[in-house]
């Protein structure tokens, strides 16, 4: 049985590291909410094996809003978003996917040899779920920096996110779960909610952060 | 419950409570003074804290340390909504704030300061980590509220750094989590500071390391060391005042609470890294890097900005070095860079007013114009670059000669530093309040009070720091390590 444990929580965990590279070639807009959204249906998954095999019901929440929120509301309150302020559709990345693909590989690497002799102590299931979940991590913060574009940043953003509830799951009975993934959930649907109110459309051309690289405070 | 505690909830509830109402009631003279009693009462509740302690909780507690914090935020909430009040004032007239925005202004200004304070008074590294989110997002917010192009796009830079900050933070969190798991078991007492700091050092080194390297990053990225400030100047310059006033003067200060919290914990486990050099060369090197970057601001709230950047370096040098000759200069610094700071930023408040810009080009003789703001400005200048008899001058140079004591070859970067930021700083002050009247006068209505009081504050601290008040920031330096 605990075999079987271990091997799904790495499967989803291991999957959840699949899924941000997929997210990193993605060159549509849309596409790449879509993989969001695969992105966030595997935390939930992986999230509620953790609660099953930790015995933790309050992980069940977590899972929950995981699903919910961010596999369903926050992509579909996102393609709204983009019809209807008429965003434009592709994904625009500095320096090219390729390259990109290599450094994502090369921060894998890094993080799995960065984790695993750190956590030895810790158990095998904490150790390398924290492996992937930094991995997901840098992966998320990469995608941040290579985007151009606003709507894509956020989407870095949550799935930077996605694998800290992963590492906050993976640390076994780690208190305040349910509270910080909710605190993350308040964050992200106050970025969501602030690009709708303060139509940030109706100042700027484009969300793309690009565009508004005109703007140097002190020198003009 | 006993006085402590009820001044505890007091101080927590306070803000909450009022935030609700502010939320609901609409209309200038309403809202500006129900915030001014709600921050004042927050204070008095927190003065009461120096008496009386509460017995700590899982998530609560209050020591040595973190009521200085609590009662330096309070106070300055105070005397910001004061200022706040006048300047919405003339915001409202000129109609650079929308009338619909100010119940949402008022609110988000209580939430804040609830934020900050849960952050101090937090016993449990994960709710103070919620807490430091929760007053970073109302502040992203705040940058945004004029909702100029500029203004926006400073909020999304701050919004995106400070989130990346604080998700690198809660990562450390998890790493120190799991290195107390192994130790004290599992649940709520493996996250408070009290049971980490007790069995520090039965805890993995490694584990321990590696969550120090992301908790510094995380909040430095909120401190604003350089280099990851890139947010800082863009928030401070583009936001209304008091909120570059809060800013500077306290949420920086949490976020370097924060680092101070987990330094100790670091410090009582003898095999970790030491955390010293790390935070000597985030602080020497965003000490060098503003005090250059002070000599090209065009804009007179990137300047302070810049010079808050410089003296946050100065403060993490001063804890890095550690000690309790470099621990009380770092606490006293910290204590009386929010004082000035918030004073400054309180006068460039009602300047960039009465000139309609904030571009030093359109700046001149304001001591001839508008003689309270223009001389004000002249003392908090030369609080904030050390020169006696402020108290600026007494907390640097108690860094410098315990530095030379220690590590005299560090002492020459520190002081080219110091002197290259006071050069900026007087260089910039002589254009702007001396010399023939430039640029647009129009009449504001400013509110002398808060400033005053800051900067009295300050020159009392600098000529004679009440005994009392050693002897604490003494006995919570020792404490530090």
């Amino acid at each position: 049985m605990s075999g079987l444990a271990f091997d799904l929580a790495h499967l989803f965990a291991g999957l959840m590291v699949l899924v941000c590279f997929l997210m990193l070639y993605q060159d549509r807009l849309y596409s790449l909410l879509n993989t969001f959204a695969l992105h966030a249906f595997v935390l939930a998954l992986a999230v509620a094996w953790q609660a099953y095999i930790q015995d933790a019901p309050q992980l069940y929440v977590t899972a929950t809003i995981a699903l919910v929120f961010k596999a369903i509301v926050i992509p579909v309150a996102l393609h709204r978003l983009i019809r209807r302020m008429d965003l434009h559709r592709e994904v625009e990345t500095v320096g090219g996917i390729g390259r990109t693909m290599l450094v994502g590989m090369a921060l894998v690497a890094l993080s799995i040899s960065v984790m695993l002799p750190v956590t030895a102590a810790a158990g095998t299931l904490a150790r390398e779920d924290l492996a992937f979940a930094l991995s997901v991590v840098l992966l998320g913060l990469l995608m941040m920096i290579t985007r151009r574009n606003a709507v894509s940043q956020v989407v870095g953003f949550m799935s930077l996110e996605n694998g800290l509830i992963l590492a906050a799951t993976g640390a076994k009975g780690m208190p305040l779960v349910v509270e910080i993934s909710v605190a993350f959930s308040i964050l992200i649907a106050f970025i969501v909610i602030g690009i709708f109110l303060f139509r940030i459309r109706e100042r700027f051309d484009t969300v793309d952060v690009g565009a508004l690289d005109t703007f140097r405070g002190d020198l003009r | 419950m006993s006085l402590g505690g009820c001044a505890l909830a007091a101080v927590l509830v306070t803000p909450l409570v009022s935030a609700a109402l502010l939320a609901l009631l609409s209309g200038y003279r309403t809202t500006s003074r129900l915030n001014v009693l709600a921050s004042g009462l927050s204070f008095a509740a927190a003065l009461v804290l120096i008496a009386r302690r509460p017995l700590p909780n899982d998530f609560l507690f209050v020591d040595d340390l973190n009521v200085v914090f609590i009662v330096l935020n309070t106070f300055v909430g105070f005397t910001t909504s004061i200022f706040s009040a006048s300047y919405i004032r003339h915001e409202l007239e000129t109609g650079r704030l929308q009338r619909s925005y100010l119940r949402f202004y008022h609110a988000m200004y209580q939430v804040m300061l609830f934020g900050m304070s849960l952050a101090l008074a937090a016993q449990n590294v994960g709710l103070m980590w919620v807490a430091v989110e929760l007053a970073t997002l109302t502040t992203v917010v705040m940058v945004g509220i004029y909702r100029t192009h500029e203004a926006l796009e400073a909020a999304w830079k701050y919004f995106i750094l400070g989130s990346v900050g604080i998700a690198l933070a809660l990562f450390g969190t998890i790493l120190v989590y799991l290195a107390a798991q192994a130790v004290v078991g599992e649940g709520l007492p493996a996250m408070s500071w009290l049971i980490l700091v007790e069995n520090a050092q039965k805890f993995d080194p490694a584990l321990l390391n590696l969550a120090f390297v992301f908790l510094m990053l995380g909040y430095g990225t909120k401190v604003g060391l350089a280099p990851l400030h890139a947010w800082l100047p863009d928030a401070h310059a583009e936001g209304p005042t008091p909120i570059s006033a809060v800013l500077s003067g306290l949420l920086l200060n949490v976020a370097l609470y924060a680092v101070l919290r987990f330094k100790v914990v670091m410090a009582k486990n003898p095999a970790a890294i030491a955390p010293g050099p790390l935070l000597i060369t985030l602080g020497l090197g965003s000490l060098l890097f503003a005090a250059f970057m002070l000599y090209r601001r065009r804009d007179i709230k990137r300047l302070f900005a810049y010079s808050s950047i410089e003296h946050m370096g100065i403060i993490a040098f001063a804890f890095g070095m550690g000690g309790p000759l470099a621990n009380f200069a770092g606490l006293l610094h910290m204590t009386m860079h929010s004082l000035t700071k918030s004073a400054i930023f309180f006068a460039v408040g009602h300047v960039a007013q009465a000139k309609g810009t904030q571009k030093f080009a359109d700046m001149g003789g304001l001591t001839v114009t508008h003689p309270a703001l223009g001389w004000g400005l002249v003392v908090g200048v030369i609080a904030i670059a050390g020169v006696p008899p402020m108290g600026v001058f007494m907390s640097e140079f108690l860094v410098v000669t315990s530095t030379f004591s220690r590590q005299p070859l560090l002492a020459i970067p520190l002081v080219s530093g110091l002197l290259l930021a006071f050069g900026a700083l007087v260089l910039r002050l002589q254009h702007a309040v001396f010399g023939a009247p430039v640029g647009q006068n129009h009449k504001v209505e400013a509110s002398y009070a808060p400033m005053l009081i800051h900067l009295a504050l300050v020159l009392v601290a600098g000529i004679a720091l009440p005994p009392a008040i050693v002897a604490w920031f003494q006995n919570v330096s020792r404490a530090l390590g």
